[in-house]
């Protein structure tokens, strides 16, 4: 157990060091134009470009230009954005972090919820109108940009639909912190938190449908079934509960990849200031030290989460924690 | 009377396959819906220049329109009190004239969908095939050698996992979206289309390889490849004659569903504009023109986000059919 | 009979196939089974055993699947008998052990938690009362230290073990009816006799009838005291195994007995085995299913065959005499 738990550490180090690599090489060993220019933005003057050569070491080996990187992100934290008048990056990125959480936690709440629903609904009900139903609504919901659907829905509360008793209640677009208005935190957020979670109902809906749909042809659930349990107990407590293993390592790694920045087009479209917002600002006016620092942060953030799911993985299923 | 057997019919498993999808009724539907698409943005000179009479990548604001024997102005003033302002002009719901509107420079945003539909038609299939050449690659090199080749192309794709999708794609588009990129003696410039497709069939890799080399660890395993290297047939000729073709059922199954996530990746990075540069249009650039007139002129943003659903629903649901025909289940997963 | 706790009269299994067609999986099955006795189902895979046993469970669920016939149980007519009546009756009255224990349980909850489980869906027993039984019962069918047994996980048990739980599981009801299907198939063979020796002792412990459906003649040699042959959804023969052994009436039954080597005696120097395949469901041929295999068929075998009685034996062959045969 020990040992296991030893090498999944050594292999998380492993591949945040290939990770970091692997980013500091996009951005700054991508074939095409000086590096220094790209930093710099646009219409940089020669006394900015040669203090970033030096800062950055554009004049040294690539090493060594990494381990700078390196420093000034996770050490020092003083990685500085050009275009945006020398404000500190790092710290900048985690004064969005709240709002990115908030979104991501609402909306993994709905999408757990609703297709769980979804999912048991279809299976208990399977081969009837009401499956086929889900289903192909579950398919529209993976067919739809998050982006668009967040701009019609808006056209449709904030605009179209404003004034009827259905959406009088919806604020302007925005955020609220929670801490100063709860209520009116919740009301914020309730649109966006459907808008990013009908793609995952979508997805998820139709992945355990189609376990559990499996599960039934299992030799246990038969079991289950001749030991006199009622319907609701043989596929919740038996199908669900082993479902759910797939179900959990899925969940695991996208809330891990939207809250890593997964969520940037629906915070775009509802202007809501997430990371996912700060990167986009930064992609318009083309500040890559911010843009840089949230794909690392993030792309951090999903590896440790993936270990966490590991060991979640391993609490859920007795076969993996034997064999260790 | 003897033995009463029907004449069974030998089938290949290639027939088989096509027959099942034929009967597929969704999947046709879907397959005919596709088609349909295609063929309205391949034809869509044919409506600028014959039905429309309207150049869709000039911008023309001072222009007029007759419809209904009536001449109005494409851009038109805003019905505020001071008239500030240009409002484009609404649907017409004519088919020879702004049959859905004009954008706001006055653009025929019908004209503008077919032939945005064309490059995002273009970029997705294109990143498709690349795509999937690339995680065959990796994916039958992975798993038919195994050992270190294995552990290390894995890490890799490990690694690029780990990487939010769209921000990985963001972080390519962000720093060659600038001055183009640079290989050797081989430019290509900003506005190329090979940028976006390079780029989603890049991000895509790991997706697709993780079920490819799934597959071929599988075959690998199976009896019929034990036997051809206990007969001492060489390496190259069981991949080649074994392995390649069992293969390429999952290919397939995985050519719509991969064609479905290049769509709305693509959409994504025009929809922040760091994928089809302007003039060019896709159906994610219209959206974003839209954007400013979701309260005015919804129709120029719904209009390119209903074709997107639609090719995207059509994808998925051949993918499906596709993947129940050649009874291939999915190991692999989608995601936003 | 009047003592008969189990009987099926004309049971008709038949499933949709293609195209709107009903292909009838067993066909006019009867038989009956005394409390205490072990009734012994063979046939080969296909010949609807297993059909018969999920039937019995109304578990057959396939849409479109129709059962007609009759299915007497203490006096109750399982057929047509409506979900909840026989969730009733599933795992306290009649209860059922699979094949392969390592894919019958539940992976994911222990041992102890999937009998309690059973224990507290019939009974309203508390938590560690179900346990307590749940512990009993391990201990009674050979499962050393039942208390950290219970514990585990399927997949921390051997194969032996886990077979031992299931039916320890099966029996946690009192049930007056064991179907158990293919119960030793997936075991080892010193492991195998250690089971079959655990549900002949059923009777006595637990005063349980078993139906034991197999394949292996062997294993119904050792173990029941009556025997149906089933060939392609029909009977075959039926009637004390020791009789059918002795003396088999039925020439599908006479193949199967050559086809395993006896126990004494010379050694044949081939053992025989019975030409062809039986028929899939769909193509049977009318009359005598085993027509197109037997080597004694002859036209009369396409009607139907009558069955005859001779001793205690039933047998579907015209050929059968109303005597033994002596070879």
């Amino acid at each position: 157990m020990a040992m296991a738990l030893l090498r999944r550490l050594g292999q998380t180090v492993l591949v945040l060091f290939g990770i970091s690599v692997l980013v500091f090489l996009v951005f700054f060993a991508t074939p095409g134009a000086d590096p220094t220019a790209r930093i710099a933005g646009r219409n940089a003057s020669p006394e900015t470009m040669a203090l970033i050569r030096h800062q950055y070491g554009f004049d040294r080996p690539l090493p060594v230009q990494y381990e700078r990187m390196m420093v000034s992100l996770f050490v020092t934290r003083d990685l500085t954005s050009f275009v945006d008048h020398g404000e500190r990056v790092v710290p900048e990125v985690f004064r969005a972090a709240p709002v990115t959480l908030s979104l991501v936690f609402g909306a993994a709440i709905v999408w757990v919820l609703a297709s769980i629903g979804m999912g048991t609904l279809a299976t208990a009900l399977r081969g009837s109108l009401v499956d086929r139903g889900l289903m192909i609504l579950g398919l529209i919901g993976i067919s739809m940009p998050v982006f668009w659907l967040g701009e019609v829905i808006n056209l449709v509360t904030q605009s179209r639909m404003h004034d009827s008793w259905m959406f009088s209640w919806v604020p302007g677009l925005g955020y609220v912190p929670l801490t100063q208005d709860p209520v009116g935190w919740f009301k914020v957020l309730v649109i966006p938190w459907i808008t990013l979670a009908i793609l995952f109902i979508g997805i998820y809906g139709r992945v355990l449908r189609a376990d559990l749909v499996a599960a039934y042809s299992e030799d246990f659930m038969r079991t289950a079934q001749a030991k006199g349990l009622s319907a609701s107990r043989v596929l919740f407590r038996h199908g669900l509960r082993t479902s759910m293993i797939t179900f959990v390592s899925l969940f695991g790694l996208d809330f891990a990849q939207l809250v890593g920045g997964g969520a940037l087009l629906t915070e775009v479209v509802f202007g809501l200031q997430g990371v996912g917002r700060l990167t986009y600002q930064a992609l318009s006016n083309l500040d890559l030290p911010l843009i840089m620092a949230t794909v690392m942060y993030s792309a951090v953030f999903v590896v440790l989460a993936n270990a966490l799911v590991d060991i979640l993985y391993v609490l859920l299923d007795p076969r993996v924690r034997d064999a260790g | 009377m003897s033995a009463t057997h029907p004449a069974t019919r030998r089938s290949g498993p290639w027939t088989t396959a096509m027959t099942t999808l034929l009967r597929d009724r969704a999947a046709m539907i879907a397959l005919a819906g596709l088609l349909l698409i295609i063929a309205a943005c391949v034809l869509a000179p044919v409506y600028a220049e014959d039905i429309a009479h309207t150049d869709p990548f000039q911008s023309d604001v001072a222009a007029t329109v007759m419809v209904h024997g009536q001449e109005l102005a494409v851009m038109q003033p805003n019905d505020n009190p001071l008239h500030l302002g240009l409002t484009p002009l609404a649907p017409t719901w004519h088919p020879s004239a702004y049959l859905l509107g004009a954008d706001s420079q006055g653009r025929d945003v019908m004209a503008r969908l077919l032939y945005g539909g064309r490059n995002s038609l273009l970029i997705s299939a294109a990143a498709t095939v690349l795509c999937i050449l690339m995680a065959a690659f990796v994916g039958i090199v992975s798993g038919f050698f195994g050992g270190v080749v294995d552990a290390a192309l894995s890490r890799l794709m490990d690694i690029m996992w780990a990487i939010p999708v769209y921000l990985f794609a963001i972080s390519l588009s962000i720093v060659t979206i600038s001055q183009g990129l640079r290989i050797g003696p081989f430019t290509i410039r900003s506005d190329n289309l090979l940028l976006p497709i390079g780029i989603i069939a890049l991000v895509y890799v790991p997706y697709a390889a993780r079920p490819i080399r799934g597959r071929v660890l599988t075959l690998r395993r199976s009896e019929f490849v034990l036997a051809a290297r206990g007969l001492g047939v060489p390496r190259g000729r069981i991949l080649l004659r074994d392995i390649l073709p069992n293969v390429s059922s999952t290919l397939i199954v995985l050519a719509p569903l991969l064609m479905a996530l290049a769509m709305l990746a693509e959409s994504a990075l025009s929809f922040l504009s760091i994928g089809v540069q302007a003039p060019a249009a896709s159906w994610g650039t219209i959206i974003q023109d839209g954007q400013g007139l979701i309260y005015t002129r919804p129709m120029v943003a719904i209009a390119p986000g209903l074709a997107i659903v639609l090719t995207v629903l059509a994808l998925n649901i051949l993918g499906d059919g596709l993947r129940d025909a050649l009874d291939v289940r999915e190991t692999s997963r989608r995601r936003g | 009979m009047q003592d008969e706790l189990f009987a099926a009269r004309d049971l008709t299994i038949a499933l949709p196939g293609s195209q709107g067609s009903m292909i009838r999986i067993v066909e006019n099955l009867s038989f009956s089974l005394a409390p205490r006795e072990i009734l012994g189902i063979v046939g080969e895979s296909g010949s609807g055993k297993s059909m018969t046993a999920l039937a019995i469970m109304g578990l057959i669920d396939v849409p479109g699947a129709r059962i007609t016939g009759s299915m007497l149980f203490k006096g109750q007519e399982l057929v047509g008998l409506g979900a909840r009546a026989l969730r009733r009756l599933r795992g306290r009255e009649i209860a059922m052990i699979f094949q392969d224990p390592m894919t019958a349980l539940t992976p994911v909850h222990t041992i102890g938690w999937q009998i309690d489980e059973q224990i507290r869906a019939h009974e309203s027993l508390s938590r560690a009362g179900a346990r307590a039984r749940t512990i009993d019962l391990l201990g009674e069918m050979g499962v050393p230290d039942p208390r950290r047994a219970a514990d585990r996980y399927p997949h921390q048990l051997s194969g032996g073990l886990r077979q031992r739980a299931m039916i320890a599981m099966a029996l946690s009801c009192n049930p007056s009816l064991l179907i158990a299907d293919e119960p030793t198939t997936a075991l080892d063979v010193t492991v195998q006799a250690q089971i079959l020796d655990l549900l002949r002792r059923l009777r006595h412990n637990f005063g349980s009838s078993v139906l034991l459906i197999t394949h292996d003649m062997g294993v119904v040699a050792e173990t029941c005291d009556r025997t149906l042959v089933l060939y392609a959804g029909n009977v075959a023969e039926r009637g004390p195994t020791g009789d059918i052994f002795a003396h088999p009436g039925h020439p599908y039954a006479r193949a199967l007995l050559a086809s395993i080597p006896p126990l004494h005696g010379v050694r044949p120097s081939r053992l025989l085995s019975i030409p062809g395949q039986p028929p899939s469901p769909a193509e049977r041929p009318a009359g005598c299913p085993f027509r197109p295999r037997c080597p004694q068929a002859h036209a009369q075998c396409e009607q139907t065959p009558p069955m005859v009685r001779r001793g205690e034996q039933d047998i579907a062959c015209v050929l059968a005499a109303p005597e033994p045969v002596q070879a």
